[in-house]
């Protein structure tokens, strides 16, 4: 820690792992303008009580289907417009993003979490609990993911709680099989075995030894899964099976607006641009992740 | 230093010095599917190995790769268990012990890798990487630990300041000096060493080594040295051990074996290591073929396929090591029967 | 100019730089040597000293972004470096082969060994399929494989390191090459299997009357196989000369140093004489001498100016003050 070495061994300035991450990921410019985005919706949701000009459920029963405020009969009070009901779209999406956001993080974490459970288990034990949960996982991903996640929302019954649910479990196996992979590589390296040697039981080996090895791959898979979540939930939002009105959720959003397609354009436009926008950030800033992680996996 | 020559010349009159460490009829089988419908094969990676280590000595275990040296080095750190035989620490079978007992003795067994780019823990700092055994087996404080692996990082010849990086920042000599000292944080009596210099710069090799040799002195620590090549293995080693195809064939003190080679497995071995001055060099065996599958070993002389002086008898029946209590010994019929033409004793 | 015209391959003034032209770190830098017909070279040098990178460079093997400049460039009568792309490949695998040190990877695991050896054989030397089989099996036979009519049906990974290798030597031999790479050809193998490596080597070398350039950082396996050697460090050769000269009398402290810290050098359990430090990396070269920090003879103009490499053509060395027979620098 003293400033002397630096002369006499002539030892490059060195790098915390972070730095070496970002210096790689800011070089990648859709993935900063991704993170950009995400940064700025992020805020969006956050301080959604203060940005949006009106409270999401407030009907103005005199302004129903006013078109965006520089469009032909727009009103500067609704930028964006306002839906069937005379609701500020503009609101609605400024709260929507604060449900998506939501509901990605929290599908992601749930899967995320139990995934790595379960795939450090595979892994680490393998023999017959291996095989009971990757047959599980099999079984899983042999069902196409959004009826899975019907079925089961239509068994628990439509809300925006069990579609959360059912999501997490459609992409529980993405998950488990990553992190089972994972371990499988890192496993039988020497310094898992020498921490075996040093006494490490099996909890310390899994969690403190072989996982954060195995993060770079997960991060990557997490911030792609958290568009696939938000997708998703849209997908469900839009069936009726996901946030129930008068919830702002962006797929719900689209689905109420169904029958304006025809006359009132931007009631559909703007929460299926935005869930595009949402969606390729995270796309973006996955590919910069996972671009960033890895030349550090190769060393 | 100055002590050395002393500490040599004792140890070899005191011969009835117990051995820390020894092994009795060490076995080690794996079974191998061999494929949809047909039985599973068994490859006998250890097939009843004795050695013994002293404290403060080197046993160097020396074969090609597939003859069970790196094996032997899961057994000795208990990576694996046996199928068969005593693993004996300070007297006590570590082997049928109860789990706290072994699991106490076991932190004086020790191992060090061959490859100092993978057995780092990549995502963590040198120092939570050396503390980690203290933290899993030790009563010490935080700073008590910090203290102890500081001390280490001097002894290996690293700065305080590498305390707090990460291994990706050093090069694979420091590697594998921060590997050695995460051995010796709990004070260990044995450390296994598997190849730790193969995959080192040869300057860089020579100074791991002299550091090893420092820490024997200084520590009395007794190493098995497992390693390919015998140049090294010349220098570090007091006793060697030549494993072929997961028995022992030769073994003996290391000045015996390197001018005296009886096995002519060792002696093909010793040919085949290039030396720099020609008069290290010694007529050249080359042994034809290779190294048998282990999944279906040659019957009789494991060896006898590739040996110049087998004769039927090596092809039907198994040469046993004789006495290993002696200064050497060799499991070979040629010198039973006198019929081997470099031995002109 | 006689003497250099029966060189088979002259290397004048190599560099390979990466990184940016304002920042270049040059993994060779200024490298000469030349390789005549018939005879082993051995290069030899620790990891970095920029060994394999002269030999990519030789077979134009330097990827963008490493730039790879030369005064000259010759093979035989060929301006290697003026050639195009294709007339370039053809000399390379017509005329000079090379081989890698890991044969596991270097085979494609998707094809019989038969059918990558005969696909070698196709694309310089042509012939109907019934010839290139007869070759192939011919070739192995050189090479040593037993039972080669079955052999070449085998796929990679149904053969040992040590045949592998033997395979890739038969590859690499397939065009009767005027000049044999091998970069540490031996390294992912096992000593029994090494000196039977060798050997084969030697023995195809002395044949054919090949020019086999080894690369290696095994001084005794340079010391047992090579006519000349030259050696390297961070980069830069320091010395070249006669092996039986560069091992009885080396003339750059580092060619000494290496071999005294090898254990054979010295007797007993004594500590070997290790070369402190480690191989200067790409941010980290000193001024002046490249191994200043960590020669034991430096001098303070070691420090500031670096030496140029003189001597006779034939027994080179970069330093101001080279060894004398005793072992001693001549100041």
């Amino acid at each position: 820690m003293t400033m002397t070495s630096e002369t006499q061994t002539t030892v490059r300035v060195p790098q915390t792992p972070f730095a070496e991450f970002w210096s790689y990921f800011i070089q990648n410019r859709g993935a900063l303008i991704g993170l950009c985005f995400i940064v700025f919706i992020v805020f969006l949701a956050v301080f959604a009580d203060f940005v949006a000009p009106h409270h999401p459920h407030e009907q103005f029963r005199d302004f129903i289907l006013v078109p965006p405020a520089w469009a032909e009969g727009g009103n500067a009070q609704f930028w964006l417009g306002t839906d069937g009901v005379g609701r500020d779209i503009l609101s609605r999406l400024i709260h929507g993003a604060r449900l998506s956001l939501l509901i990605g993080l929290v599908i992601v974490s749930v899967s995320l979490v139990l995934g790595i459970c379960l795939g450090l288990v595979a892994g680490f034990f393998g023999g017959f609990v291996d095989v009971a949960i990757m047959r599980f996982a099999d079984i899983l991903l042999s069902m196409p993911a959004l009826l899975l996640a019907i079925a089961i929302v239509a068994i628990l019954g439509p809300s925006i709680v069990n579609s959360g649910l059912a999501l997490s479990l459609v992409y529980l196996p993405h998950y488990v099989r990553l992190t089972r992979a994972s371990v499988l590589t890192e496993i039988n390296k020497d310094y898992v075995i020498s921490s075996r040697v040093a006494g490490a039981g099996a909890l310390r080996l899994m969690f403190i030894v072989i996982l954060p090895n195995c993060l770079a791959p997960l991060i990557v898979q997490a911030t792609l899964g958290f568009s696939n979540a938000i997708l998703d939930m849209a997908a469900l939002g839009f069936l009726g099976l996901g946030a129930q009105p008068p919830l702002p959720e962006w797929g719900s959003m689209l689905a109420t607006a169904r029958e304006f397609i025809q006359s009132a354009w931007w009631v559909v436009t703007f929460p299926g641009l935005i869930i595009l926008m949402t969606v390729l950030a995270f796309n973006l800033m996955g590919d910069g992740l996972r671009d960033a992680l890895d030349p550090k996996l190769k060393q | 230093m100055s002590e050395q020559p002393m500490t040599q010349q004792s140890s070899e009159t005191t011969a009835a010095k117990p051995p820390i460490m020894s092994g009795v009829g060490l076995k080690q089988h794996y079974p191998v599917k061999q494929g949809f419908m047909k039985p599973p094969g068994l490859v006998k990676a250890l097939d009843g190995v004795n050695f013994t280590v002293e404290a403060g000595k080197t046993l160097a275990v020396v074969g090609e790769s597939g003859c069970g040296k790196s094996t032997l080095a899961r057994l000795l750190t208990m990576i694996e268990l046996p199928t068969d035989g005593e693993l004996n620490f300070e007297g006590k079978n570590l082997l049928t012990l109860d789990r706290e007992t072994r699991k106490e003795l076991r932190q004086r067994i020790q191992i060090i890798f061959q490859n100092p780019y993978g057995s780092l823990n990549p995502r963590k700092k040198v120092g939570s990487i050396l503390e980690e055994p203290l933290v899993i087996n030790g009563k010490l404080t935080k700073a008590e630990r910090k203290e102890r692996a500081l001390n280490l990082l001097q002894k290996v010849g690293l700065k305080p300041e590498h305390y707090d990086r990460y291994p990706h920042m050093f090069s694979g000599g420091q590697r594998q000096r921060i590997a050695i000292a995460r051995g010796l944080m709990m004070n260990p009596k044995v450390v296994v060493a598997d190849e730790p210099v193969s995959a080192l710069d040869v300057s860089v090799q020579a100074q791991v080594l002299n550091l090893m040799m420092d820490l024997q002195q200084e520590l009395d620590l007794a190493y098995v040295f497992i390693s390919h090549d015998l140049s090294v293995v010349e220098h570090i080693a007091d006793k060697v051990m030549v494993m072929y195809l997961g028995k022992v064939v030769e073994y003996g003190a290391t000045e015996d074996i390197f001018t005296h080679p009886q096995h002519p497995y060792t002696r093909a071995l010793l040919s085949s290591t290039p030396r720099i001055d020609p008069e290290h060099r010694i007529d050249k065996i080359r042994l034809t073929g290779e190294l048998p599958s282990p999944l279906n070993p040659p019957s009789g002389c494991a060896f006898h396929g590739r040996c110049e002086f087998a004769n039927e008898r090596c092809k039907v029946e198994t040469p046993v090591l004789k006495d290993q209590s002696g200064e050497s010994s060799v499991a070979c019929f040629g010198i039973d029967e006198n019929r081997l033409p470099y031995i002109n004793r | 100019m006689t003497e250099t015209d029966k060189s088979l391959l002259v290397v004048n003034n190599l560099s390979v730089a990466f990184g940016t032209k304002d920042n270049p770190f040059k993994a060779v830098d200024r490298v000469s040597f030349h390789v005549e017909q018939g005879e082993v070279l051995g290069i030899v040098g620790e990891s970095g000293s920029g060994k394999s990178v002269s030999s990519l460079a030789l077979m134009g093997l330097i990827d963008f972004p490493g730039r790879v400049t030369a005064d000259e460039l010759r093979f035989k009568t060929t301006d290697l470096q003026t050639l195009n792309e294709k007339a370039r490949r053809k000399i390379t695998g017509d005329e000079i082969s090379m081989i890698f040190q890991d044969p596991m990877t270097s085979l494609n695991p998707s094809y019989t060994v038969g059918n990558q050896i005969m696909e070698a054989i196709e694309v310089h030397q042509g012939g109907s399929k019934k010839e290139r089989q007869a070759k192939a099996i011919d070739l192995l036979r050189q090479v040593g494989i037993p039972a080669p009519e079955s052999r070449i049906n085998n796929y990679p990974h149904q053969l040992s390191g040590g045949m592998s290798q033997r395979v890739m030597i038969a590859m690499a031999i397939a065009c009767d090459p005027k000049l044999l790479i091998a970069d540490e050809p031996t390294t992912a193998l096992d000593v029994t299997i090494q000196a039977q490596i060798i050997e084969l080597l030697l023995k195809l070398q002395r044949e054919k009357q090949m020019g086999l350039m080894l690369i290696t950082h095994d001084l005794a396996l340079v010391a047992e196989a090579a006519d000349r050697v030259v050696v390297m460090y961070a980069g830069q050769i320091v010395e070249t000369g006669p092996a039986s000269d560069i091992f009885k009398a080396p003339k750059h402290p580092y060619t000494q140093a290496l071999m005294n810290s090898l254990p054979e050098s010295s007797e007993g359990k004594d500590r070997l004489n290790a070369l402190p430090g480690v191989v200067p990396g790409a941010n980290d070269r000193p001024q002046g001498c490249l191994l200043n920090p960590r020669c034991p003879y430096v001098t303070d103009r070691c420090r500031a100016e670096e030496p140029e490499q003189y001597g006779p053509r034939g027994r080179q060395v970069k330093c101001f003050y080279p060894l004398d027979e005793a072992g001693r620098p001549t100041v």
